[in-house]
């Protein structure tokens, strides 16, 4: 089992404990990851408010480079956002041959050529999928069995392609979460949407999304994400959202790699613990205990 | 047409009906059940409800579409798109009507289409994103009509900073290596043609 892997923009800067994370989750599971060679930008979500032919146009570029690198092993991209992107494009243009045709021609100002026969894979399709909860389970060191957590899936991992899990009530982060120990936050909200890009350009409408979040984690220990647009907008706003309405506490945000690699003994540092915005001490290795043998 | 920042030219026209009969193809089959404003996580915040706008676009009021703020409230959560009872791509159609008005350079979508605006302008540049270049560019557009905008993220910004998750970047730096300039062309020559 290996993987091409497209970190994305949001993993080399504001998400890097995401990107540390997941290699060193990935690492621990002898799961070998090749970073694309030269990868550029999937667009995000502006692209797909710009231009329908660079919304695609640029995530096929890493298509290509993927499909020119190695065309038999499916590309793991940890964002959602990205992930989206990709499948999307690749999906597109599969089945729409005209369409492609024209997207070749874009990428033939990159000397590349899109042919479709590579797979896009979103990392927690391949943790709970590929790998499962048992070979979560039979790395795990230390005790994770005092922490309750909420996991929030957002939007873009299963909408519209539901392609590992219920793309409305979704589940499949609960086996993993415990095979660490830790316990599972009963609630609706994995599913529900953060207000992405909104929180940017329209924050107020953002922060009633992610205040109806955070309200709805209370007697969580910690919510964990699969996505750096969602990490950030649960993370960064909690003392804006305490001040507008008053009735939330700080909550620790992590990654789910972060969690389970917590859970492998993987240093904190090695996890980028000290780079999340909102993390309580209890989640720092000083107060962790080794589970008996 | 021309992906630059809108900020260089705005209109405050709305386009021809015609316009909109791409977007008419996708949800002709509407059958106005309002499923899609139920999912709708944004719907609180809409000056129109979803149902109501593909009413319009389908009636091809041009004038009440682009008066509305609808569908730069879309935060592409896909939720109608999997529930529509008659499968239409309504997210892809949002998209639509959000690609017409960043073309259009319509002045009142500015804070929506100057942030895509900025981010595309900084990818073409420099193949990823370079937050800091870009996040300044987008508070300099915004600055004549929301000078106080970048209070609101200071704090932020101070982490990421302190962090090491952002850098301090030159905002007019040269292209990179991982220029996008070609491929943008090649877009949008032949976006104008078709």
């Amino acid at each position: 089992m290996s993987y091409l892997y497209y970190p994305g923009c949001s993993l080399t800067g504001t998400a890097r404990e995401y990107d540390l994370a997941t290699r060193a989750v990935m690492d621990a599971m002898g799961v070998p990851l090749t970073e694309l060679e030269e990868w550029t930008c999937c667009g995000a979500s502006a692209a797909e408010a710009c231009s329908e032919l660079l919304a695609l146009a640029l995530p096929a570029i890493n298509l290509a480079i993927a499909e020119k690198m190695d065309g038999k092993q499916d590309v793991l991209v940890p964002c959602s956002a990205c992930y989206l992107n990709l499948k999307k494009a690749n999906e597109t243009l599969r089945q729409d041959g005209k369409t492609r045709e024209r997207v070749n021609s874009v990428l033939a100002e990159k000397e590349l050529t899109l042919k479709g026969s590579v797979g896009v894979r979103h990392l927690l399709d391949v943790l709970a999928t590929d790998l499962g909860a048992e070979t979560v389970r039979r790395k795990v060191k230390v005790d994770l069995s005092h922490l309750t957590i909420a996991p929030y899936y957002g939007c873009q991992c299963l909408r519209p392609y539901a392609v590992f899990d219920d793309p409305e009530e979704p589940r499949s982060m609960e086996p993993l979460i415990r095979a660490t120990g830790a316990r599972v936050h009963p609630w609706q909200m994995g599913a529900k949407c953060c207000g992405a890009s909104h929180m940017n350009t329209k924050m107020e409408v953002a922060l009633e999304l992610v205040h109806a979040i955070l309200q709805a984690a209370r007697g969580a220990d910690a919510i964990v994400t699969v996505c750096p647009m969602c990490q950030m907008n649960l993370e960064a706003y909690q003392d804006k959202i305490n001040r507008r309405y008053g009735d939330v506490s700080s909550v620790t945000i992590l990654y789910l790699p972060q969690l389970i690699g917590m859970a492998f003994g993987i240093s904190d540092e090695d996890l980028g613990l000290g780079l999340n915005l909102a993390i309580d001490d209890r989640f720092l290795s000083k107060h962790k205990t080794a589970v008996p043998a | 047409m021309t992906l630059s920042p809108p900020s260089r030219r705005e209109s405050g026209a709305h386009p021809a009906p015609e316009a909109l009969e791409p977007i008419q193809e996708k949800i002709r089959a509407c059958i106005q059940c309002g499923t899609c404003t139920a999912s709708c996580p944004n719907e609180f915040a809409m000056d129109l409800t979803p149902r109501h706008l593909w009413r319009m676009v389908l009636m091809g009021e041009t004038e009440a579409i682009f008066a509305s703020q609808t569908f730069t409230l879309c935060s592409a959560c896909y939720s109608c798109t999997l529930r529509c009872p008659r499968g239409l791509p309504l997210t892809e159609a949002m998209h639509d009507l959000k690609q017409m008005a960043y073309r259009g350079r319509m002045a009142r979508y500015k804070p929506s289409t100057a942030f895509y605006g900025h981010f595309m302008d900084t990818i073409r540049r420099h193949g990823r994103i370079r937050e800091t270049e870009f996040i300044s560019r987008y508070f300099m557009t915004m600055a004549p009509s929301k000078p106080l905008l970048p209070l609101g993220y200071s704090g932020l910004g101070w982490r990421l900073l302190r962090k090491g998750k952002m850098a301090i970047e030159y905002p007019f730096a040269a292209p990179g290596k991982r220029s996008l300039e070609k491929v943008f062309q090649k877009a949008e020559s032949m976006e104008a043609s078709e």
